[in-house]
């Protein structure tokens, strides 16, 4: 017979929650652990048993994959690394443009569906809820076909000033090299900037301490272009125009921006800025009432009242959803590959319809747009925090 | 606590289960009691939808024939449409029991991608098409050309290496499907279309003026199509290999679907062997002795599903040419059955 202290302190033990809670969150862990721990080994061994090699060496391989829209020169001899960031970088561009062009819409759509004018606000509900109910695959091939259809052939290309074309090849501009001054012209573009920060620091603090003011914008748009000028005039002129001219089958020189890049970036843009207008408008409605009163009362202008009272406030509750809309954004870029756009999600599809390593590729794939998704929210998490009301 | 135990429980046997996938697709057929087969989403002659919605054509034979030899009923396919770049990924994955997809035959998706080819059931190569308004009489003439094709194919890759090879410019827009790539060559946003010669004489009739556009002569690369099984089934292999060979032994043997009868109980030991009168072919691979007789019966031979899909009694109007049995001319050369 055990004695009743013993048996008390393992009831003790058996029922105590804490302990309890502990051994089956261990047995959990465990079984958790084996549960991945058998689906990699068994992967592993089912790939190896078809001969499909498992790693990242294919990553240096030739890709022999052409790519006709890249911002860094790229050829097919080269490696599928160079490819997957060929696509990236495609990613990154048509996000970025397409996150700056849909806010700026979202803004104004978003305001002015809370005009008073009523002929104003339906056209930006109409904008709005059309865009926001049609699916944006339908939206972008809609776009594409669209501007095919409207655009003419290479050889009736429109053209404007003679320098500027247009056809179903897409749109063709000058441009200009610097020769054997291109890096020194960009050197000097990044330092006329930072002066023109520092000296708009300065002037403000000049001003706060002594009252005086300077003309710091001025100033800074003169060296701006000054200081690139001077450069090239040191280095001889080495500046050279190339123009698009007719080819047999298209234009030559200049570069040309492809119908596929176009319709994708305006398809995002559209659909993405009737959501953030929206939002916008969401945000405007939340400032209470009360705060533009105050402000008319104080004599303010309606431009003012809205970009110094209203904004700031409502900002607080735009960014949030702004957030999320720019991930949504970034992440439908992904639809590229309908209109043969090569952009992250197509690139590497085609690394791994060439080499089959589908595992890595799409780990490859999801880490950088979790990477990207990251970013943004951090930034705008930062913007959020420094715009937050101060309370005095 | 109870439901603690049941989720791990649970998840203990997904752990034990999962993957462990098994080799056996045959097994796995005749439990399912049908032939899962990868086909194109529509390619008129190899795998397209008739007018009553089945799908047909030189690759569909294929997987009928399989199923003809293992229960005797060509019509026990199911299909699953795939694009190109779709298709390995679903064969590997066990979403398909064989692809029958004018998939051309190289070493890197015969030896890197788990995968094996059974054989080649249609000789292709890849060519070029263009406007007539053009006035382009050969691919040589092409540099600074937009061509719009495919992506996931072999056919973007040997436009990289033949402009690069011959020092032309192009500019490639490749789409995910065919149907795109069709749209946007009609529409004019590319001056060449490319792809598989079969292709392109089967998507020009999807153009809205087929005749103002003209094939260019050049073939400037080996297709050599064929159906794909996963690597280390080979019971499964066999079967695929031999009811396509059987297909194209039938022919030489001058065996048709509508002879087939008359020939059986007769002398020549080759027929004999085939018909499953002598020898153990059928259990060889695993399916009934009857297995080539129904396969000629259902689906026909070589020839005669050929001259049905793509031969020049079709809108497609393609010559046998290189697709000729050996013994007239052609490249049509299946191992014997004995
Ligand atoms: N034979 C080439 C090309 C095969 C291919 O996908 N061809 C296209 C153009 S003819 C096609 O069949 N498209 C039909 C579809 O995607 O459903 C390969 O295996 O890579």
């Amino acid at each position: 017979m055990s004695s009743p202290q013993n048996s008390f302190s393992l009831r003790k033990i058996v029922y105590d929650p804490k302990i309890r809670g502990l051994f089956f969150q261990t047995i959990l862990f465990a079984l958790l652990l084996y549960f991945f721990y058998s689906i990699i080994t068994n992967t592993v061994e089912n790939l190896q048993s078809r001969g499909i090699p498992i790693g990242f060496g294919f990553l240096d391989n030739a890709s022999g994959f052409p790519v006709s829209f890249k911002l860094i020169s790229y050829i097919t001899s080269d490696s599928n690394a160079k490819l997957i960031l060929v696509g990236l970088l495609n990613t990154l561009f048509v996000a970025v443009l397409g996150i700056i062009t849909a806010t700026i819409l979202g803004l104004i759509f978003g305001v002015m569906r809370l005009s008073k004018n009523s002929i104003i606000s339906a056209i930006a509900t109409v904008y709005i809820e059309v865009l926001r109910n049609i699916p944006l695959l339908v939206q972008i091939l809609l776009l594409y076909y669209g501007v095919l259809k409207t655009l003419p052939l290479a050889k009736d290309s429109l053209s404007f000033l003679g320098i500027f074309f247009a056809n179903i090849k897409g749109i063709s501009v000058p441009t200009i090299s610097f020769g054997s001054a291109e890096t020194p012209f960009i050197i000097s573009i990044i330092v006329a900037l930072i002066i023109m920060v520092a000296l708009r620091l300065w002037s403000r603090k000049r001003q706060e301490k002594t009252g005086q003011q300077f003309p710091a914008t001025k100033i800074g748009f003169a060296i701006l272009i000054g200081l690139p000028l001077l450069i090239l005039i040191a280095s001889g002129w080495p500046v050279e125009v190339s123009i698009p001219e007719l080819g047999r089958f298209s234009l030559k020189g200049g570069m040309t921006i492809s119908p596929e890049f176009i319709a994708l970036y305006l398809a995002l843009s559209i659909y993405t800025s009737a959501f953030i207008a929206e939002t916008v408008r969401a945000g405007i409605m939340s400032v209470s009432h009360g705060q533009t009163e105050a402000s008319d009362s104080l004599g303010l202008p309606r431009n003012k009242t809205l970009n110094l009272i209203i904004i700031p406030q409502a900002l607080r509750v735009i960014i949030p959803p702004l957030t999320s809309q720019y991930l949504n954004l970034t992440k439908n870029s992904s639809l590229a590959v309908a209109i043969g756009y090569t952009d992250l999600f197509a690139s590497a599809g085609g690394v791994l319809n060439i080499t089959g390593q589908a595992l890595e590729l799409i780990a490859i794939t999801m880490t950088f747009y979790l990477l990207f998704s990251l970013l943004t929210s951090m930034f705008m998490n930062w913007y959020n925090s420094r715009i937050k009301l101060v309370e005095r | 606590m109870n439901k603690l135990m049941t989720t791990a429980i649970a998840g203990v046997a997904f752990g034990l289960t999962a993957f462990t996938a098994n080799a056996a697709t045959l097994d796995d057929v005749k439990a399912k009691g049908f032939v899962q087969c990868g086909i194109s989403q529509g390619l008129p002659g190899f795998s397209n939808p008739d007018s009553d919605g089945n799908w047909v054509g030189l690759d569909v034979d294929v997987c009928r024939a399989v199923a003809a030899a293992i229960f005797g009923d060509s019509e026990a396919v199911k299909y699953t449409p795939l694009s190109s770049k779709e298709r390995f990924t679903a064969l590997q994955s066990g979403e398909v029991d064989v692809l029958s997809r004018n998939t051309t035959w190289t070493m890197t998706r015969d030896a890197n991608l788990g995968l094996n080819f059974a054989g080649v059931n249609y000789y292709d190569g890849q060519g070029f098409m263009v406007r007539k308004s053009l006035g382009v009489a050969s691919t040589l003439e092409l540099s600074g050309a937009a061509v719009c094709t495919q992506t996931g194919t072999t056919t973007e890759l040997n436009i990289a290496d033949y402009f690069l090879e011959n020092g032309m410019e192009y500019e490639v827009v490749a789409f995910e499907k065919a149907a795109e790539v069709v749209a946007a060559y009609d529409a004019g946003r590319c001056d060449v279309y490319s792809t598989d010669a079969s292709g392109l004489y089967a998507n020009r009739l999807r153009l809205t003026n087929p005749d103002e556009h003209m094939v260019l002569p050049e073939i400037i690369s080996k297709e050599p199509l064929g159906p794909v099984v996963r690597q280390g089934d080979d019971q499964w292999f066999n079967i695929v290999r031999w009811s396509l060979n059987a297909m194209i032994n039938a022919e030489e043997m001058g065996i048709t679907s509508a002879n087939i009868d008359s020939k059986m109980g007769g002398k020549n030991p080759g027929v004999q062997r085939f018909l499953g009168e002598t020898g153990t072919f059928g259990e060889m691979i695993g399916v009934p002795s009857d297995w080539a007789v129904n396969i000629v019966k259902q689906v026909g031979n070589y020839g005669e599903s050929f001259d049905k899909h793509v031969g020049p009694d079709t809108p497609l109007a393609i010559a046998r040419g290189v697709n000729a049995l050996w013994s007239k001319g052609g490249i049509l050369y299946a191992a014997p059955i004995r």
